[in-house]
């Protein structure tokens, strides 16, 4: 059986967790999914869809809020008591974290960023590193698999289902709940499209100029429901705000379009957009690194050609 | 306040990745080398807390002997000092590298009230190692933090999930680990490389032990094979792509 960790803010489901079931089907047909707190219990219907048979659901009353020691422990607690062959959870920030508390409870090895899994012993999986830019093949010598996935090479797969809920009740111990959530801040309320969850991306780099280039962008962004990406070069240099930047040390997006203008196509860059549906490139240099990964490309100056497109796009759209 | 950064030598590499012969490790010859970039946002991080409170900043590493230009480069830009677990080269597992970290951290005289990391390595991406370190010395740790503020025995970090922030706590001593966006690196200046080649660096030899997550070989991921699809040239090419924009189900 493999135990899939999947995550949840006030119970809603992070969609990660659903490309995690999947790839949890692909090791073994027997899948369970844990999630952490009370309030976790919503997205039983979700991840029975998707394939888990039980949903345990780790009820603590002292875990209020995401807690990520107090998910550690009550992995600790729920794989002594399940015995699964492994745990499963999505490589996402929330997802490597609380497997590694995990792995650091046990004392055992912790496989980040897997793209294929085979049980064994030792077990064998094939991790990314540099960003996904290189794959590496390993062991894992430990009877227990903790391994996180790269979701976004899997994409999800529904197969119907209902998941029972379990109720799971962890020890904890007062050190568990030290380092919570203890508040939210910021954009809330602005509503727009967040990078990491938009169908159309329509990202800048260098060679849109400046910060007054990305008016055509936004526009286009726009009209496309689409939100705005960029490069980290021009969040260094201060033309857009950091949480713009698309790549390894910005957002990780698979939208269903990405449209790169001005983007050379650093590795960094590529590492944060390669899993992108459609990926278009809009770039004067026809040697530029973008083409080698875009599904469609134009050889130009975005700032000739987006005009157009947005008049074009306008022009479709009032069909 | 005393704070510890953790820091790793890794390749500076262009747009192409190549291997080895023997597929186990990155063509280096001609790469210049450097520290993550999230690691940049740890060591800014320690110079400003010690600029802010006092106390100063050390450093830590485990790599092979030239790490040392990676640690005399952060010295150049305000740490105090510096350690070097020095090994063959060749990659240490995560629970071995953890564990020779915390054998350091445990043998220091000084006693750390804040230990900071990148958010991930560039290389590896193993997202463990600053965990096991916090398990293993009992510390609070709060992770990929993208603002923070240090204020009465405490340490309060914020975290970007999608359009929000979310807001951590610990009490000092505590670890944690930083991502690009934190603060802006500052660059050495002269006097900071004079200076920097007469701060001390401690030299120690780190002895490892089998892995259990085990490297058999690397492989570098092909981009598309075919490459894109040319639409044509500048403002004429725009109908073409409209057209699949509409294939795509966008418009």
């Amino acid at each position: 059986m493999i135990l899939v960790l999947v995550d949840h803010d006030r119970g809603v489901l992070d969609p990660l967790s659903t490309r995690a079931l999947t790839a949890a089907r692909g090791i073994d047909a027997e899948v369970q999914a844990v999630v952490i707190g009370a309030a976790g219990a919503a997205v039983a219907a979700e991840v029975g869809k998707f394939g888990a048979k039980v949903l345990h659901v780790v009820n603590n009353a002292e875990i209020t809020d995401y807690a990520p020691m107090a998910s550690g422990r009550a992995l600790v607690d729920l794989v002594d008591s399940l015995k699964p062959a492994a745990v499963i959870a999505a490589g996402s920030p929330r997802g490597n974290e609380q497997l590694a508390h995990l792995a650091a409870f046990k004392d055992l090895p912790m496989a980040a960023e897997c793209t294929s899994i085979t049980l064994g012993s030792p077990h064998k999986v094939v991790r990314a590193r540099w960003a996904g830019n290189l794959l590496e093949d390993a062991n894992v010598h430990s009877d227990l698999l903790i391994a996180s996935v790269m979701a976004l090479a899997f994409e999800p797969e529904e197969v119907g289902g209902s998941a029972e809920i379990k109720e799971f009740s962890a020890t904890l111990s007062p050190q568990d709940t030290v380092v919570k959530v203890i508040d939210r801040v910021g954009d809330s309320d602005k509503g727009g499209v967040t990078l990491t969850d938009a169908k159309v991306i329509v990202s800048g780099g260098r060679g849109v100029g400046g910060p007054e280039g990305f008016g055509v962008i936004e526009e286009l962004a726009s009209l496309l429901g689409g939100a705005v990406g960029c490069s980290r070069v021009v969040t260094a240099s201060g033309w857009r705000p950091h949480s713009e930047q698309v790549g390894q040390t910005g957002s990780k997006v698979a939208p269903n379009l990405y449209l790169a203008c001005g983007i050379s196509g650093a590795m960094q860059h590529i590492a944060g957009m390669k899993n992108s549906k459609t990926i278009v490139a809009i770039n004067t240099d026809p040697e530029a690194t973008i083409f080698r990964y875009a599904d469609y490309g134009i050889v130009g100056d975005l700032h000739q050609v987006l005009p157009k497109l947005i008049e074009a796009v306008k022009s479709a759209k009032g069909n | 306040m005393e704070i510890l950064a953790c820091i790793k030598r890794v390749p500076i590499t262009g747009s192409q990745l190549m291997l080895t012969p023997d597929h186990m490790s990155l063509q280096t010859d001609n790469m210049g080398y450097g520290i993550s970039p999230h690691e940049e946002n740890a060591v800014e991080a320690g110079v400003q807390l010690t600029e802010q409170i006092g106390g100063q900043l050390t450093l830590l590493t485990l790599g092979p002997t030239d790490a040392e230009e990676q640690l005399r480069a952060s010295l150049a830009v305000g740490a105090a000092r510096a350690i070097l677990l020095e090994t063959d080269g060749n990659d240490w597992d995560p629970q071995a590298t953890a564990s020779a970290l915390v054998e350091a951290i445990k043998a220091e005289p000084t006693k750390f009230d804040m230990i900071i990391f990148g958010a991930e390595s560039a290389d590896s991406a193993g997202y463990q190692i600053h965990i096991r370190v916090a398990h293993a010395l009992g510390m609070p740790i709060i992770t990929n933090v993208k603002a923070m503020k240090v204020e009465g025995g405490k340490v309060r970090g914020e975290r970007v999930v999608g359009n929000q922030r979310e807001v951590y706590e610990a009490p000092l001593p505590a670890i944690i680990t930083v991502r690009d966006g934190l603060n802006v690196p500052r660059y050495p200046s002269v006097p900071g490389r004079m200076q920097a080649r007469k701060k001390p660096v401690d030299i120690k030899s780190a002895g490892g032990s089998a892995p259990k997550l085990e490297k058999l070989k690397l492989t570098v991921v092909p981009s598309k094979a075919t490459g894109a699809e040319i639409l044509g040239s500048g403002p004429d090419a725009v109908p073409a792509l409209v057209e699949k924009f509409k294939q795509i189900g966008v418009l």
